[in-house]
């Protein structure tokens, strides 16, 4: 059809931007997103007010390691947490469910698994991570349906889950703590075992960088190639340095951190660092993921649809049923991950296990910019929201704060993040 | 009714098969009957204008055709052969495109996103082209909107005329051969309604069946060849344009009468 031809455009700049502040107005044209750069602000606030607060210990490379374990279980689910709103749905089941996969998974390698293959078997841990996997995605799936094709609110839905799940967590172990896990599977909690060192941290950065960079060009070829507008070519070159200077620099401070000595004793003696803990690992591979499928795949783009106009989703033809119910299954197979990192890193299951997680999880996702009305929101937003809260609850335990005061401070700043935010986006563009 | 078969004989005399024809359709909600047994054909580089008040069951009979709502009861030709439409998937099936009067466009995402929603181009590796998608779409704006520069802002923050260029060009992107438009000027000023209407006349030599659905009857009086009025569900009549007057197709539109039964004073009545 002729109308589909005509000349191509040379790149244009884009409409008038209205200057607010020279720095504004730089990080305009360097593309920068200034959401996330005020969550970073606000993340560099807390750190180093609960530095000053705790005498000096927050900031250590040791609490910062622990900070970094503790947040994986909640951004993992985070993550999948993003996509459920971003389609205007919830997930207020996630908690119980963590809480029932996690037993799932410890009566497996505790109890059934060590009758058939004996105790510590190669395999163990490989088939209870996958049984739990299952686990997960067939409850997602289950909620996922109840959703999208029996038509009963996510809210019910899971609310509904949040009670039932937790009471069958209670009732396959009648109350009882499982313990201990398999040797291997306690790896995937972290701990003094469950890390990867100081050398392998090292080419994880260096990797991340490489990544960095290469991301970067290919993004500037492409962009070029289709005669697109391009990034300045300074904001392009700090970009790649900043994120890469902060990959090595988080790398080379968390290597301070050093393995007990009757631990370094067993690898060899002297000074070992920690280096990245598995959970971290788990992490940064499910943010890539979740980041990957939410731009770059077709599903990821109907997610986004269905949040801006679930009716224009469904007249462009959009098969929006499928895409609600896989959006749970996603999250139930990240549930499910958070589940053996939190279950390994105990080294038991108890059927209270993930109490109220999904409040933090919601938090996370909400205080990184995931809009409840649906249609915005990214992973590594939910991830630093998720470092926020818990930068929060750590910073306040090791500050002296009781817990109950904790949630108190908690419940405030999740408000409050929701009202900055929704008076942001009433402001008019 | 013997206008409508008048006027479908003598053109399916010169035109052969018809490119769409609804034979009866049926859509009631509740006991409302939205549409009733509403009988209309469309031909190939044809515009015909649908008109009539507000809840005369324009649009509803439209959605059967476009897949949002299945018809009840009825059935739909293309090309002489029954078809079953019962999606948004199966109309697109069909290569038949919808402008929608509220656009249905996702308000968070860009314009390529949005022009090429549920058809996304795709790189060799199955992912998203968006570079790809973004440089047909801007060739497709050279054309449609030239103004139309910051295609990568979500649409939300667009401008009326915008959007519904962007509605416009995912409507015609495609291989239409079949338009709906509903109401496709009523964002619009004077200057873009222009440029639609200059669009509407380009497609229609390219030999795509369009049904223009408006309230502007002067509009539908300057594109369409045959003008469908419809009243309470039904269809008054389908007439060729150049043997009525606008008088007489309002007089179908307020009080259902055909061209020639109107008497005096109902027609004076309409004016005053």
């Amino acid at each position: 059809m002729s109308v589909s031809e005509g000349p191509p455009l040379s790149p244009q700049p884009a409409e008038a931007t209205r200057p607010r502040s020279r720095f504004g107005s730089l990080l305009r044209i360097a593309e920068v997103d200034t959401r996330l750069m005020g969550m970073l602000g606000l993340l560099v606030v807390i750190w180093v007010g609960f530095h000053f607060w705790s005498g000096g210990t927050f900031l250590t490379p040791r609490n910062l390691w622990n900070l970094s374990v503790q947040t994986s279980t909640v951004a993992i689910m985070a993550t999948g947490m993003v996509l459920i709103i971003v389609s205007r749905n919830i997930d207020l089941s996630v908690g119980s469910v963590l809480g029932v996969v996690a037993m799932a998974m410890a009566i497996l390698q505790a109890k059934i698994l060590p009758e058939w293959l004996g105790f510590d078997h190669w395999a163990t841990w490989i088939i209870a991570l996958l049984a739990g996997l299952v686990m997960g995605a067939l409850i997602g799936g289950l909620h996922g349906f109840l959703v999208a094709y029996v038509g009963v609110p996510a809210f019910i839905v899971t609310l509904g889950g949040l009670l039932v799940w937790r009471g069958v967590a209670w009732a396959m172990a009648k109350g009882q703590t499982i313990a201990p896990m398999d040797s291997t599977f306690q790896l995937i909690g972290g701990g003094s075992r469950g890390n990867i060192g100081g050398f392998w941290s090292w080419i994880v950065a260096a990797a991340a960088c490489v990544g960095i960079v290469a991301l970067l060009a290919n993004g500037r070829r492409q962009r070029h190639k289709y005669g697109l507008r391009l990034r300045p070519l300074w904001a392009e070159i700090s970009l790649g340095v900043l994120c890469c200077v902060l990959a090595l620099g988080a790398v080379a401070y968390l290597n301070r951190y050093l393995l007990p000595e009757r631990v370094a004793a067993e690898r060899g003696g002297g000074n070992i660092p920690f280096g990245l803990a598995i959970p971290v690992l788990i992490l940064i591979g499910v943010t890539l993921v979740m980041t990957f499928m939410a731009t770059r795949l077709r599903f990821g783009r109907y997610v986004f649809a269905i949040g801006g106009n679930p009716e224009a989703a469904e007249l462009a033809g959009i098969k929006t049923r499928a895409t609600v119910m896989w959006t749970f299954v996603v999250m139930g197979i990240l549930v499910a991950l958070a589940a053996a990192v939190q279950t390994a890193r105990l080294n038991a299951a108890v059927s209270g296990l993930g109490t109220s997680a999904e409040l933090y999880v919601i938090a996370a996702a909400v205080i990184g910019g995931t809009s409840l009305a649906g249609g915005v929101g990214t992973a590594a937003g939910a991830v630093l929201g998720a470092l926020v809260m818990q930068s929060l609850q750590s910073g306040m335990a090791l500050v002296g704060v009781e817990a109950p005061i904790q949630d108190v401070a908690a419940g405030i700043v999740l408000v409050a993040a929701v009202a900055v935010d929704s008076y942001y986006r009433r402001r008019p563009k | 009714m013997t206008m409508t078969s008048e006027a479908t004989k003598e053109s399916g005399a010169t035109r052969g098969v018809p490119l769409v024809e609804f034979r009866d359709i049926r859509v009631s909600f509740g006991g409302v009957h939205a549409v009733d047994g509403v009988s209309l054909d469309l031909y190939a580089g044809e515009v015909v204008g649908l008109v009539g008040g507000n809840g005369a069951g324009k649009t509803t009979l439209i959605k059967t055709l476009s897949g949002a709502h299945p018809a009840d009861s009825g059935e739909i030709y293309i090309n002489g052969e029954k078809v079953v439409i019962q999606t948004p998937r199966d109309a697109k099936k069909y290569n038949i495109e919808t402008i929608y009067q509220t656009l249905a466009l996702a308000e968070n995402i860009d314009a390529p996103s949005n022009m090429f929603l549920g058809r996304e181009l795709r790189t060799s590796w199955g992912t998203v082209d968006d570079r790809a998608m973004e440089q047909v779409a801007r060739r497709v704006m050279a054309r449609l909107n030239p103004q139309f520069q910051n295609l990568r802002t979500p649409v939300q923050s667009l401008s009326g005329g915008q959007r519904q260029s962007v509605a416009i060009a995912r409507a015609v992107h495609f291989n239409a051969r079949i338009l709906i438009m509903d109401e496709p000027t009523a964002a619009l000023g004077p200057a873009e309604t222009a440029q639609v209407h200059d669009l509407i006349q380009q497609l229609k030599a390219e030999g795509i069946g369009i049904f223009l659905i408006s309230h502007d009857i002067h509009g539908v009086f300057d594109l369409s060849d045959r003008i469908s009025v419809m009243l309470q569900g039904r269809l008054v009549g389908t007439v060729n344009k150049n043997e009525v007057t606008k008088d007489e197709v309002l007089a179908m539109i307020i009080i259902g009468k055909l061209p020639g039964t109107v008497t005096k004073t109902e027609l004076a009545e309409l004016h005053s």
